[in-house]
């Protein structure tokens, strides 16, 4: 068995000696031409004239395009056909593509592109949710509203009722390797694209758009990535695109890499969000009546976002039986960067509201606020086992799952032991949460749910591997090999892994959604059995048995107590003129979804997890430090412990670090300030907590998922939001008063709440 | 003007303006060094300049005129990898591997500052030489970047590599 291994990840030899290749590490024909875009300097307005001469009289300048200039489709949105690649006479935010310069050198292009003389009829920009919410600037024609029950009804009847609001910060991305893509035009005015990208068939798609040619024309190629997190979902779209354009008019290989601070200023990031919200409680402190608001900033073109709001309202209810529930989700549009995918999807801002609320009841009620979570769990005394949107919770582990966490993180007394603490110290003050994850996976947009995979076996018994999966540091290659290898009963070290590549497997989905083991593991199984299942039927034949008496396992092809090495069996399958390759296809059962109604079965399952973590606050300064984490993450059968464990420290390291460090700072102009990483905080090695146990909980999925495994990319982010309570506890520590922290928790919040309690 | 770059000399560039992370990476193909922020912020980039850890991207390659320089690609002895890089497989020290070559090399130019004694922000006593600690470690390796959060791996892998006393 190859599965369930903690085998490292498939290129660590080639990452240890820094001969992984990345984009930008291709080594490119010398008369490789480099691109950049002249950008937007203000948030809103008309473009009235645009002098670029001196940019085409620039050094080692050879053209420069405007969008007259494209050839065909200028639009590089993966959604509403709403986002051009070059600004048509509007501009919409500070940083916006407004035309291309092609150069010599990745320099020549970026000094000359500030050459620009642009004269703007500048109007008013609409920046911020407020702003964007009176004047009803929005997609869609109103908010979606899911609701269950009678919320108002219920409200009148409760013991108590509370409410508040939470603002909750977006995110970049920060992925260490900045978007670039390389064009590298072929005869007959075929494209070749290299693209730092999760979805090489919308770059193909878009590519092939923007050059007027067929599909076919253009294949995109992708070996890995050096970090995606989502933002490389999209985002890579508009330099695939510029690149092909160049190269198409030029002859020659043009080639894009976006400089850091232009990649923060261009590029998406997490949806920021105001969640507000008023609960109802029974006299035990149960949620009987919940009315959410929120409200998601979503930037200036549609791009993921009516699907990352829609995720944001199917994980407003977390862990928690809601019978009386209303959410209303306003999708706002702004002058600021197209917020995107991140990590979550919008889940991870849908579950901030609920723990929020759960935290606050906990505070009112003066109660642990994991009692408060136990009472409120799907299941618990009293409570259903259906989500607002109608699904059932068939396999709700997280109360076994908690029992264990509290156990070996010895919650109970370090809670005790912490107030004890506190009591004596009037200046530092300690913090701690459990919180909870329930994230459903399956993409929303039900028809991406599909794979393909393409298998071959040579002569000599060795495999080429590919499917539609991309590798952003995730260990899908290596997760996915595992279950080849497998299948045919051979080491990984035989299986040979291969960029993905959308001349060997078509119309594929982005990796995203953490579904990139499940669907492709699924469609590189069917692959591989089909190519084994002709084996078995041959070698049944010679040897005048059936089928099923053929094994494969340890390289050896077992038929009955006859034994002959794989290499040699696939050797004979060739003399025999058995065909040696095979694709496979999986799509994912028994998910049906309606998301203007909100009701149905969008997700195949969910992946559970809890943390806990212990803070320190300094209250005179606002400074604090994560003093221990413990994390219990359900990743069902994995299939490799080590990968997933992996996913599941960087998770939480993301998250936490979303909701207490990294800010994102526009101005009164819209323009983004915090643009580079001397401004904009992400964790680093001395922010580790000191103490960090991650296990995982070994028990299988209950779904038919590839070798009972469940996906791990996105639920680990949300046990960061233990973090950000921890600190919020911390607070609550200084007085009488609820702390209602904001999100990023930033010294200076962290101060305010302070004050804020003692009053 | 030449200089050593894994003991190899090469001719420095003429133009004096060029970053040495350039020069490696668009004249010489030395693509290991990687370009994480070209701002002096975040690691990727770091090399060893006779020994002492820098940051290539905020380096000019004309400063470096016959100084000896190692890379990434310099530390294998052969296909025998260095003790780090083999401690970075066992450890799962990476995830998407962009930060790695970075990493390595500020993991082992940590090694002999801590060797020589040279204090960081978190020594408590600057009167002695600093004690091999997690927390100086971790200290140490904050200028490297991580954002997948394979710092766990990382951190051990660095660990077990200067040795020493464990707290
Ligand atoms: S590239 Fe040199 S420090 Fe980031
Ligand atoms: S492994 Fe991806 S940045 Fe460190």
């Amino acid at each position: 068995m190859t599965v369930a291994k903690p085998l490292p990840h498939d290129a660590a030899t080639l990452h240890v000696t820094g001969a992984a290749r990345y984009v930008d590490d291709i080594p490119t024909p010398a008369d490789t031409l480099h691109l950049a875009f002249g950008q937007s300097t203000i948030a809103h307005g008309t473009v009235t004239a645009m002098d670029l001469s001196a940019i085409r009289a620039a050094p080692d300048v050879v053209a420069v395009l405007i969008a007259e200039d494209l050839p065909g489709a200028n639009d590089v949105s993966p959604s509403a056909h709403d986002e051009p690649l070059l600004a048509t006479g509007e501009v919409h935010y500070v940083g916006q593509p407004l035309f291309i310069v092609i150069a010599r050198s990745h320099l020549a292009a970026r000094r000359a592109a500030r050459m620009g003389k642009i004269v703007y009829d500048e109007r008013a920009a609409i920046l911020s949710l407020d702003d964007a919410l009176a004047a009803n600037n929005r997609f869609e024609d109103g908010p979606r509203i899911y609701r269950r029950g009678d919320p108002d009804h219920a409200m009148g009847l409760a013991a108590q009722t509370l409410g508040g609001a939470i603002e909750i910060g977006g995110q970049e991305h920060f992925y260490l390797e900045g978007q670039s893509a390389l064009a590298l035009p072929q005869e007959g005015g075929d494209m070749v694209v290299h693209s730092s990208s999760q979805h090489p068939t919308e770059i193909q798609h878009k590519v092939a758009e923007a050059l007027n040619i067929p599909m076919h024309a253009v294949r995109v190629e992708v070996r890995r990535m050096g970090g995606g997190f989502g933002g490389k979902e999209s985002q890579g779209n508009a330099l695939a695109v510029a690149c092909a354009v160049a190269a198409q008019k030029t002859g020659r290989p043009c080639k894009m890499r976006y400089d850091r601070d232009d990649d923060f200023m261009i590029t998406g990031k997490r949806h920021d969000f105001r969640i507000t919200y008023r609960a109802g409680l029974d006299d035990q402190g149960r949620i009987i009546a919940l009315d959410l608001t929120q409200l998601c900033r979503c930037g200036w073109a549609q791009d993921l976002s009516l699907p990352v709001a829609d995720r944001a309202m199917l994980h407003a209810d977390n862990a928690y039986w809601l019978p009386n529930v209303r959410i209303t989700s306003h999708r706002l549009k702004t002058n600021t960067q197209s917020a995107t995918a991140f990590r979550g999807f919008g889940g991870p801002q849908g579950m901030v509201g609920i723990e929020r609320v759960l935290d606050h009841i906990a505070h009112q009620l003066g109660q642990d606020p994991l009692e408060t979570r136990r009472q409120n769990f799907y299941g618990a005394t009293g409570n259903g086992l259906t989500t607002p949107y109608g699904m059932e919770v068939r396999d709700f582990i997280l109360p076994d799952l908690i029992d264990r966490l509290v156990e070996t993180s010895d919650y109970t007394a370090r809670r005790a032991q912490i107030a004890d603490w506190n009591a004596d110290h009037p200046v530092l003050k300690k913090g701690i949460a459990l919180t909870p994850v329930k994230f459903g996976i399956s993409f929303t947009l039900t028809h991406l749910n599909q794979a393909g995979a393409l298998v071959h076996i040579y002569q000599d018994g060795s495999v080429h591997l590919n499917h539609g999966g991309t590798e952003m540091g995730q260990g899908l290659f290596q997760k996915v090999a595992q279950v080849a290898a497998d299948r045919f009963g051979l080491e990984t070290s035989a299986i040979k892994i291969t960029a993905t590549d959308t001349g060997k497997v078509p119309n594929t989905s982005a990796t995203a959604a953490s579904s990139g083991s499940d669907l492709n593991g699924m469609a590189v199984k069917v692959a591989c059995d089909t190519i084994r299942d002709r084996i078995a039927a041959h070698l049944a034949e010679l040897h005048q048995t059936t089928p099923d008496q053929v094994q494969f396992a340890d390289a050896q092809v077992i038929i009955g107590d006859h034994a002959i090495p794989w290499a040699e069996a696939v050797q004979t399958a060739y003399m025999a003129r058995i065909s040696l390759s095979a694709t496979g296809f999986y799509k994912t059962p028994d998910i049906v979804w309606d998301r203007i109604k909100g009701q149905g079965r969008p997700f195949y399952y969910f992946a559970y997890g809890a943390a806990v973590t212990e803070v320190v606050i300094d209250t005179l300064t606002g400074e604090n430090r994560i003093l221990r984490t413990d994390i219990l993450h359900d990743a069902g059968a994995s299939l490799n412990p080590a990968l997933d464990i992996g996913q599941v420290e960087g998770g939480y390291v993301q998250g936490a670090g979303w909701l207490t460090m990294e800010e994102l700072v526009w101005d009164d102009k819209g323009a983004l300030k915090t643009h580079a990483p001397s401004t904009y905080k992400i964790p680093a090695c001395s922010d580790q907590p000191e103490i960090f146990n991650v296990a995982l909980w070994d028990q299988a999925n209950r779904e038919e998922t590839i070798y009972r495994s469940k996906a791990v990319g996105e639920p680990p982010l949300m046990l960061g939001i233990s973090a950000f309570l921890a600190l919020s506890d911390a607070i609550a520590a200084c007085g009488p008063g609820y702390p209602a922290l904001d999100a990023p928790a930033t010294p200076e919040r962290i101060l305010d709440a302070v004050n804020r309690v003692r009053l | 003007m030449t200089i050593e770059i894994n003991n190899q000399p090469y001719d420095l560039p003429d133009d004096a303006r060029i970053s040495l992370l350039d020069f490696m990476r668009e004249r010489l193909e030395l693509f290991g060094s990687k370009k994480g922020c070209n701002q002096g912020a975040c690691g990727a980039c770091t090399v060893l300049v006779d020994g002492e850890r820098i940051l290539s991207c905020l380096a000019l390659a004309a400063q470096y005129d016959g100084r000896s320089v190692t890379t990434i690609e310099g530390v294998a002895n052969g296909d025998e990898l260095h003790p780090l890089q083999a401690l970075f497989v066992e450890n799962e020290g990476m995830q998407c591997g962009y930060c790695t070559p970075g990493q390595i090399m500020s993991g082992i130019a940590l090694k002999s500052e801590l060797e020589r004694g040279a204090p960081s922000n978190v020594s408590a006593d600057l009167t002695v030489a600093p004690r091999m600690s997690r927390d100086e470690i971790k200290e140490r390796l904050s200028g490297n970047l991580c954002r997948c959060g394979a710092h766990n791996g990382i951190i051990d892998a660095v660990a077990a590599y200067v040795g020493g006393e464990e707290q």
